[in-house]
Parts: structure tokens; sequence; C-alpha cells
């Protein structure tokens, strides 16, 4: 409860002042609508809310999964050798620091507009990197003291990999994941302001935003937030489910 | 076995009785970087054996290419030249077979398994049965007195905690041979004097031989039948020294012979 509740009341306090400062007119409505006519209108497009999320969501997991598994497996490679390591760190740093979302609209030129693989494809690439990086890390750090004891124990390439490397490596991946499944949900919903099928919440907040009815816009983009709130923290429950001995140290 | 068991402690006599040489180091040099610039000689023209069921310390200063002696025992670095036997077998075989069971100066636990399935994990890599595995390592767990904290993760435990664990993963595969680097180096005193006695009648009761690197004096004088003491530059050894302690215990320490030894072992190290 303690940790809770400042959040808590600092949020409400904030929508508050919010919704005095538009209410006294210091701010013309349609450039920030209040909290009250944003809730209104999440309200009445919750069903549109709820569908264009799903769209999204779908999106985005389909991005987030792919992605990992790539990313899982492309570390996996690079760890095993030096080559590949020294190589890919460097190139796969500059890309992750590239605005990848600017491929959307070229990818969308490459499939139908009815297609949902171009969200998805962004979606996995932005996915890729900081799941690549952050577990090519953790593969790379393992304990000098676990590598002698495994050659004591005269343990091949493979068991040392799955019994020591992997849950090793476990943290970084959720490192990773973390930032992974937050950008993920960015991704999928931006990918839409630029084309493509338009079924998503990007779409709904540009058609909104066009037609100036903000208040809808905002009630979308709150529906974002929901979202992207929900990845992150199903991210997390994993983590904990994935790393017990993690949870048994907290508490 | 019976005769003994009226002083449990002092198994002294027990393990001088062990037969064959569980270890022969037979005229090793090791240099590291050969042939370069920073090339080092770490071990010169070393012998050593060591009986089956004996308690050997090796001690000398930073540098004198203990620890070395013990990795090269263990298979984990190869001789320049000379050759290792332990147990009857070149040293890279014994090790391929488990012949050994090491611990570190870190305990090097997996963080990510509990205490039980730390202790199991050498028995797995052997292909034991899952219920043999796990009677095996509650049985070791039982011996270092860490029963109740099998379900436990390393995390939750104290540093001495773990390094018992870490002995009790070593002891897991009952091998004949112990080989120890400087296993208490991070404990404080008082856990530090805990575990020796532990670990004494861990090897009374196993019968395992012991190789055992430490700095401390008064450590390698109480735990060992002999102590072997080297010095630096280039690693040699320079004195062996036979200890035999009325018993390992709190009198054992009190013991006139004990001092005697704890001088002995100084003055070797002096000179």
């Amino acid at each position: 409860m303690r940790r809770v509740l400042p959040p808590l009341v600092f949020g409400v306090l904030a929508l508050v002042l919010w919704e005095v400062f538009v209410a006294a007119g210091r701010v013309a409505p349609f450039i920030l609508p209040a909290p009250t006519a944003i809730g209104a209108q999440i309200a009445e497009q919750r069903q549109n809310i709820w569908d264009a999320a799903l769209a999204s969501g779908a999106n985005a997991l389909a991005g987030l999964i792919g992605g990992t598994i790539l990313a899982v497996l492309a570390a996996l490679a690079a760890s095993r050798s030096r080559f590949l390591g020294e190589v890919s760190v460097p190139f796969a740093a500059v890309v992750n620091a590239l605005p990848i979302i600017a491929l959307a609209p070229i990818l969308n030129n490459m499939f139908e507009s009815t297609s949902s693989v171009p969200r998805r494809l962004v979606t996995g690439i932005v996915v890729f990197f900081p799941v690549f990086l952050n577990l090519l890390r953790g593969l790379r750090e393992v304990d000098p003291v676990h590598q002698e004891l495994m050659r004591t124990y005269a343990a091949s390439v493979w068991t040392f990999a799955v019994k020591v490397r992997l849950p090793g490596a476990l943290p970084h991946l959720f490192t990773g994941l973390r930032q992974a499944s937050s950008l993920a949900v960015i991704a999928a919903v931006v990918a839409e302001y630029f084309g493509g099928l338009q079924d998503g919440l990007g779409a709904r907040i540009t058609s909104a935003a066009a037609f100036t009815a903000y208040p809808r816009a905002w009630a979308f983009v709150a529906g974002a937030c929901l979202l992207g709130l929900t990845f992150y923290l199903v991210t997390l429950l994993l983590e904990r489910v994935a790393m017990p001995w993690k949870r048994s140290l907290i508490s | 076995m019976s005769d003994l068991a009226s002083s449990a402690p002092d198994v002294v006599p027990e393990r001088k009785h062990g037969g064959a040489a569980s270890v022969v180091v037979d005229r090793v040099t090791k240099v590291f970087n050969q042939g370069r610039s920073d090339e080092v000689v770490a071990l010169s023209d070393v012998d050593l054996t060591v009986g089956a069921g004996e308690f050997v310390s090796l001690i000398g200063p930073s540098g004198c290419g203990k620890s070395t002696l013990l990795r090269l025992i263990a298979d984990l670095i190869e001789p320049t030249t000379g050759t290792v036997t332990v147990a009857g077998k070149p040293a890279a075989q014994s090790r391929r077979d488990q012949e050994y069971g090491i611990a570190f100066q870190q305990a090097g636990l997996f963080e990510w398994r509990t205490v039980r399935r730390n202790v199991e994990l050498p028995l797995e890599l052997r292909g034991l049965a899952k219920a043999e595995r796990r009677a095996r390592a509650e049985q070791m767990l039982e011996l270092v007195g860490l029963a109740d904290f099998a379900g436990h993760y390393p995390g939750q435990l104290s540093g001495g905690m773990q390094q018992r664990v870490a002995i009790a993963r070593a002891l897991a595969v009952q091998p004949p041979l112990l080989l120890m680097d400087e296993p208490f180096g991070a404990l404080d005193e008082m856990t530090r004097e805990r575990l020796q006695s532990e670990l004494l009648g861990i090897c009374a009761a196993t019968g395992a031989g012991t190789v055992f690197v430490t700095h401390s004096i008064s450590e390698a004088v109480f735990l060992s039948d002999r102590v072997v003491v080297m010095s630096a530059r280039p690693g040699r050894i320079t004195a062996s020294i036979e200890v035999d302690l009325p018993s390992r215990d709190e009198a054992g320490r009190q013991a006139p012979v004990y001092f005697e030894k704890i001088t002995e072992v100084r003055q070797a190290l002096r000179s």
C-alpha cells in the first residue's frame, strides 16, 4: 500500500490540475482537451479502442516473439564464434541507434495494403537489437570459476551452453526483453502512421486527429498507453516466473 | 575402522595406511608465455607425491606457483615438461573420470540452482538417475550440516554456508581426491576454524586424500599430515614438513607440537 499510494495520489492530483487548468480557459480545448472530455471519449469508444488495441497488440506480439527468437539464435551463434561476436556487436549497436521505424513506409510499399506483415516486420526488427545485444553480453559473461568447474566435470560444449551459459544469461535476456516489450508496442502503433493496413491504434489516432476530434485521438492514445503497460507488466511477470532465485532474494 | 573410533577427530593413523599414491607429480616445469618477452617460469622441476588419504597443504608466498601446481593436478592446465599422474592415470584421464572433486576460494555456486541441485550437478553430468542423484546430494548436505537448506538458493546463504555447499558438491561423486584452492580464504576467522574441523571430519568419513592450497600457516599445520613449503621465482618446493598432532581439535590447537610445527613452517618460509 505504501508503495502504491504516493504515485496514485500524484497521478490523481495531476489529472485534477490538468482539468482545472483547461476549465479555467488557459488552453484552448482543441490544443489540450480536458481529462473529463477524454474520459467521456474512452467510454464512448471503448469497443473501438478495444478492437484497435487487439489489432495493434497482435502485431506487437507477433513482432516481439519473432524478433526475440531470431535474436536468441543470433546471440547464441555470435557467442560461439569470436569473429562473429566482434563483427556483430558494433554493427548491431549502430543499427540499434537508427530510427528503424522509418523503414515502415518502405516496407509498406513492398507488401499489399491489406497485409499485416510490414508492421510486424518493423516491430520484429526493433525488438531484435536490444534482445540480441543484451543476451550476447550475458552469454559472454561466464564466471571463470564456473568455466573451470565445468572443465573439471569434462562437460561438453552443448552441456556447458545449456546448463551454464543460458541460465546465467537469463537476467540479461530479460533486461533486453523489458526494453523490447515497450518498443514493440511503440513500433506496432507508430508504423501505422506511415500507411499500410489501418486497423490498429496508430491509424485511429491519426484519423481522429485529422478530423480535429482531439479528445477521441487522446482516448486512443490512452489505449496505446495501456497496451504498452500490459506488455511491460507481462514481461515483468514472466521474468519473475523464469527466475525464481531472484524472487527469493527480494522476499 | 573400529580401533580408531575412540578418538574420532584423530584420523591421521588411518590415513597414513592409505596404500597407493593418489597424486604423483614427476619433474614438472610450467612456463607461461614461453618464448615471449613476458615469459614466466611458474614452476621449476617440482616433484610431489600425495598418498591415498593423505592431507597435504601447499603453502608459500604469492606467486610461488601453489595454485598453478593444484591446477596442473586438476588438469586445468598442462605441464610444460614432466608428468602428472592422478589415481594411477594421466591427469587428463582422471579429470574425465572425475577422480577428484575441486573447490575454489569463490564458492562458484550456480545461483539459478537450488543448493540441492548445485550438489547434484556433477552427478547429473555423470548421467546418474534422478532418484540416486537426489539421495546422494541429500547425504552430502547432511555431511556439511546443510540438509535443512537443500531447497534454498545460494543467494540466500552466507559466505560460509556457500563454501560448505561447494565442498559438498566437490564430494558428491565421492572422489578419492579432493583439491582445494584456498577454500576458506574469504571467510572470517571463526567460520574458518569451524569449517576446518568440519573438513577434517569429512575427510575422515570419506577417506579422501586432499591437496589444500593456503596462505595460512596455522591452517596448514592444523589440517595437514604434511605441509609442503614453496618459494617463488621460480616456483619450487623448498621443504616438506610432516605434522603429527596428538589430536585435531581444540586440544590439538593448544598442543606444544602444534606451535613447534608453526615455527618450523614459518622458518622454512623465511629461508
